[in-house]
């Protein structure tokens, strides 16, 4: 009892912390001055934008909205006056908004940013594990899915619909309006610089709070799992690839003048890997720039069919991939809301290999582009590289893959779009030794697997014919064979032989041989 | 495949012929699916008053408990009947016309038929108790069950399950999940321990205690009370002591589902008597599943066998009767799994509660007290008779095997290590199932695994 009474302690702190993290948006003024505006803009462009602003330069707005709708509207005024007059070298194509933003919030919030920071992203987080840490305490290791189906959270109830549409939100700001969320990017400033010298932008706190959800989370992972040392092992694996490799090494390259690089990102996920702007900076980097370079060329044509020929698709998106890290933790509540239709099957087949070739074919113009000397197809890439960008990079595996998590499971994103999961599942599907292996007869077609197939496989459909599991969505995450009341799945690298059985034979019966 | 007969003289065999089973559980609804791969003419059509579409009669508590819904349990889609032919008809039979050929429903027109299935499940138990119809007082089985089970214990404060056996511990389970305290009635000295050997009904017994279920070992019901409204609001045991509870569950066992079948020309005891080829006494008509009590059990079983698996074989064997070629049921070894709470239960092969001279057996537990192996084998020939695995998982296919081809208890310890089930990483209990043996009987086994091709060559087959 005592117990409980902490857990909601806990829960209370964090939605106290959260609150208040929201409120902070609203709070303080924005005022932009020469000096700031020196701060943000190159020289040159100071010059030229310094009596273009004028009119706001000093003048004090009380939101962030207010004062970025000034500053489009004298700046977009300055660019379409060179537009209209055919000045295009005049055009200023850098976006200055968010930074003018940044710079200009004064008062509360940038004046308290540390504190403000441990009373929001760590009482948080402090809150959110003192609710987790008791969980299941008084309770033998077990599976733990009691009164997920009445959950409003994790059911599609108020509170599931609610929560989805504020991830989205938080979505659309974070890729179309971060000037509306420069309040936030200030409190992980001390942080930025302590890592990268640098002040923080809206990728930055991103990266934090991401990583902040997959550690946190990953700890009510290892609460309730406990017992089971493959999703223990599984969990702490995507925990420590997120915190180091996508959080702190690349910012500590930052720190020493290399680009920021996630030596786990693989193409096509990493899909502007081979843009102009990449390769340029890995081959002006020197070594480590030429070995960033190679690795990710290695990690694409050798280490994917490597890997995935010896362990499955697994290997890389649960227990490596940083999108997998987050859906096989914070997204662990809403596993079980992935489709299981034979329908959305076929939806998903043709979605997500559409999104791997549409990678292909805009990667392949790329480089022809880029070795053509932008000859052939001058600036038409960019066009695609935009699109592709927005639909796929921002609306799809942000927006969709993570704002739908209460909606419609935790790898929306990872099933239907990812082209990277596509690759590897091609490999999975033909050419490895992976496979989910059914336990004879002993099936008792419940659907346990089935329902929390986070990739919405129909485990069963296999299971109760005796058949293995091969498919190429199939992440491992193994929690099919973790819920199984009867030991009858077990993930397995085995032989290539008697891997597919086309017509499986349900052991138990001498009778007849049954083809199911 | 031995002992077949023409099919012309087993069932009636014209084209497009009139199959209507009665019950959608797995017996019926996987002879129904087995029928049209074989038999892509007849008219096939399920009769069920329970539900309109099959669903997993197993997976009926994770409902209550909130792991899943209703559609989760379901098997197939509901497209996959119509796609399949397969006539789905809901409402429930109240008269066989077995002169006639023609079935009489509750609700829609009476339904002809060629040939008739039953297969009628079961239903619970009672004995007779004083206040057993009372409002609060139910069993398990269907999901007009499951249903009251819900509305019954909207407002309880505690629960009494009655019955040590694989209903009684899932309703137990059930409730806790409601955090609804339980009193678990056990008329035996264990936890159901007529099947279960003493060392593993006592690992059970202690998981049960574990998980703050209140057990009763050795506690019989006497009688349930009235609350004076029509409502349960305590029972009183056989020792006299009376607990007050608003809900009591009864699960002492289930039978064979025939009341429908009583004083018909169909010749029934304590379940529908069928032949080994699941014939009853009257040409057309035949049975499957719970509802069916053999006129000569199979080597080793008993007359009625009401189990999941069973029933799947029953289904998958008759429609190859009716469809293909007449052959007596025939099952392989013996095989069963539940799951205590959160210790998982294999047996393959027999393992009775007792034995005696020449069986031998080999137990051991580890020393957190919620797994144990035991093997039981004959002490002359030395070969294995069946195992027992709680808190681990084996494979189906090694033990089938094994036990078929009379492999002994030694050879098969030396291949746990191929016989293991278990999750990847998971601790490896061989080696100290070996090493207890090698201490129990002077041998010195090592276990044996094998060696398999592995390699960066193997990718191109070599």
């Amino acid at each position: 009892m005592h117990m409980k009474m902490l857990q909601k302690l806990g829960l209370g702190i964090f939605l106290a912390a959260l609150l208040l993290f929201n409120l902070l948006l609203f709070m303080g003024n924005f005022r932009l001055t020469e000096q700031k505006l020196q701060q943000v803009t190159s020289p040159e462009n100071y010059e030229i934008l310094r009596p273009e602003l004028e009119p706001i330069l000093g003048k004090t707005y009380s939101t962030s909205f207010a004062f970025s709708q000034d500053f489009k509207k004298y700046f977009g005024a300055y660019n379409t006056r060179q537009q209209e007059n055919e000045q295009w070298d005049r055009v200023i194509w850098d976006d200055y908004t968010f930074a003018a933003t940044k710079a200009a919030s004064e008062g509360f919030v940038a004046n308290n940013k540390l504190l403000l920071l441990l009373l929001t992203v760590a009482l948080g987080t402090a809150g959110a594990l003192l609710n987790i840490l008791p969980k299941y305490r008084d309770e033998p290791a077990g599976i733990k899915h009691n009164s997920v189906m009445f959950s409003s959270n994790k059911s599609r109830g108020v509170i599931g619909i609610i929560l989805g549409a504020y991830l989205i939100g938080i979505y659309v700001l974070l890729y179309w309006f971060p000037e509306f969320i420069v309040n936030w990017t200030l409190l992980v400033d001390p942080l930025s610089q302590l890592l990268s010298g640098g002040p923080a932008s809206q990728w930055f706190l991103y990266g934090t709070i991401y990583t902040l959800a997959i550690l946190v989370m990953g700890v009510r992972m290892f609460r309730k799992y406990r017992g089971n040392k493959y999703q223990t092992l599984r969990t702490s694996s995507v925990m420590f690839f997120q915190l180091s490799f996508a959080f702190l090494i690349p910012e500590i390259l930052v720190l020493l003048n290399k680009p920021w690089h996630d030596f786990k990102n693989i193409w096509p996920l990493d899909y502007t890997f081979f843009y102009d702007y990449r390769v340029d900076g890995f081959l002006n980097s020197g070594s480590i720039g030429m070995l960033m370079f190679v690795w990710g060329i290695l990690l694409i044509i050798l280490g994917v069919p490597l890997m995935t020929y010896f362990y499955g698709k697994r290997w890389y998106c649960s227990w490596v991939c940083g999108c997998g890290g987050l859906a096989e933790t914070a997204g662990d509540p809403y596993r079980h809301l992935s489709d299981k239709s034979l329908n959305a099957w076929q939806v998903e087949r043709w979605m997500v290999h559409g999104v791997l070739v549409f990678a292909v074919v805009m990667t392949l113009l790329t480089i022809v582009n880029y070795f053509s000397g932008f000859e052939l197809l001058g600036q038409w890439t960019n066009t695609l590289h935009e699109w592709y960008g927005f639909l796929i990079g921002a609306a799809f595996a942000g927006v969709v893959g993570v704002g739908f998590y209460p909606l419609m499971g935790n790898r929306v994103w990872c099933r239907f779009g990812c082209p990277l999961a596509a690759y590897l599942g091609l490999v999975q599907r033909f050419k490895s030794r992976f496979r989910i292996t059914t336990n004879g007869g002993q099936c008792i077609s419940c659907g346990n697997c089935s329902t929390y197939c986070e990739m919405g496989i129909d485990v069963r459909w296999y299971a109760q014919r005796g058949q293995n599991i091969v498919r190429a969505s199939c992440v491992g995450c193994g929690v099919c064979a973790s819920v199984c009341p009867r030991g009858v799945l077990k993930l397995e690298n085995g032989p290539e032989q008697q891997r597919i059985v086309d017509i499986p034979i349900l052991t138990g019966n001498e009778s007849v041989k049954v083809l199911s | 495949m031995i002992e077949a007969k023409p099919i012309g003289d087993f069932c009636i065999n014209s084209r497009g012929r009139r199959i209507v089973i009665i019950g959608n559980g797995i017996a019926g609804v996987t002879c129904a699916r087995q029928l049209r791969k074989r038999d892509s003419a007849a008219q096939i059509t399920i009769i069920s008053g329970e539900t309109e579409h099959f669903f997993s009669r197993t997976a009926l508590m994770y409902i209550y408990m909130g792991h899943m819904k209703y559609a989760h349990i379901k098997p197939y889609e509901d497209w996959f009947w119509e796609k399949n032919r397969l006539n789905l008809v809901h409402d429930w039979v109240t008269h066989i016309d077995f002169e006639q050929k023609q079935l009489q429903l509750q609700q829609q027109e009476p339904i002809a038929y060629d040939i008739l299935i039953l297969a009628l499940g079961s239903k619970s138990n009672k004995f007779g108790w004083p206040g057993q119809e009372l409002k609060g007082v139910q069993g398990l089985y269907s999901y007009q069950d499951l249903e009251s089970m819900e509305a019954n214990t909207q407002s309880c404060a505690r629960a009494v399950v009655v019955g040590g056996g694989l209903i009684g511990i899932e309703m137990a389970e059930m409730l806790r999940s409601r955090n609804i305290p339980v009193t678990f009635l056990v008329r035996e000295q264990e936890f159901w321990d007529n099947v279960l050997p003493q060392e593993e009904a006592k690992l059970v017994g202690r998981h049960i205690r574990e998980h703050h279920i209140d057990l009763r070992l050795g506690a019989e019901l006497d009688k349930i009370l009235d609350d004076g409204t029509g409502k349960v609001k305590a029972i009183v045991t056989k020792d006299g002591e009376e607990i007050p509870c608003q809900f009591v569950g009864l699960a002492v066992g289930v039978s064979p589902n025939i009341d429908l079948l009583r004083n018909t020309a169909l010749e029934v005891n304590k379940g529908i008597l069928v032949d080994e080829h699941f014939a009853t006494n009257i040409p057309d008509v035949f049975a499957i599943g719970d509802c069916v009590e053999y006129r000569t059990p199979p080597p080793q079983r008993r007359p009625v066998e009401q189990v999941w698996y069973t029933g799947r074989m029953h289904g998958e064997t008759l429609a190859h009767n009716l469809a293909h070629q007449p052959v007596p049921y025939k099952p392989g070894p013996w095989f069963n799994s539940a799951k205590f709470l959160d210790i998982e239960y294999q047996t393959y092969g027999q393992v009775p509660s007792t034995w005696e001279k020449p069986t031998g057996s080999f137990y051991w537990e580890h020393p957190d007290g919620r797994k144990c192996f035991r093997a039981l084998f004959d002490e002359e020939k030395r070969t294995l008779l069946g195992i027992n695995a709680f808190g681990m998982r084996l494979r189906h296919e090694f033990f089938d095997e094994a036990l078929r081809n009379g492999t002994t208890v030694e050879q098969v310890l030396e291949q746990l290590p191929t016989a293991n089930f278990d999750p990847e990483f998971y601790d490896k209990l061989y080696p100290s199932i070996l090493q207890a043996f090698n201490q129990q009987f002077g041998t010195s086994l090592q276990p044996r695994k094998k060696k398999e091709k592995k390699g960066i060559l193997s990718i191109f087959g070599l």
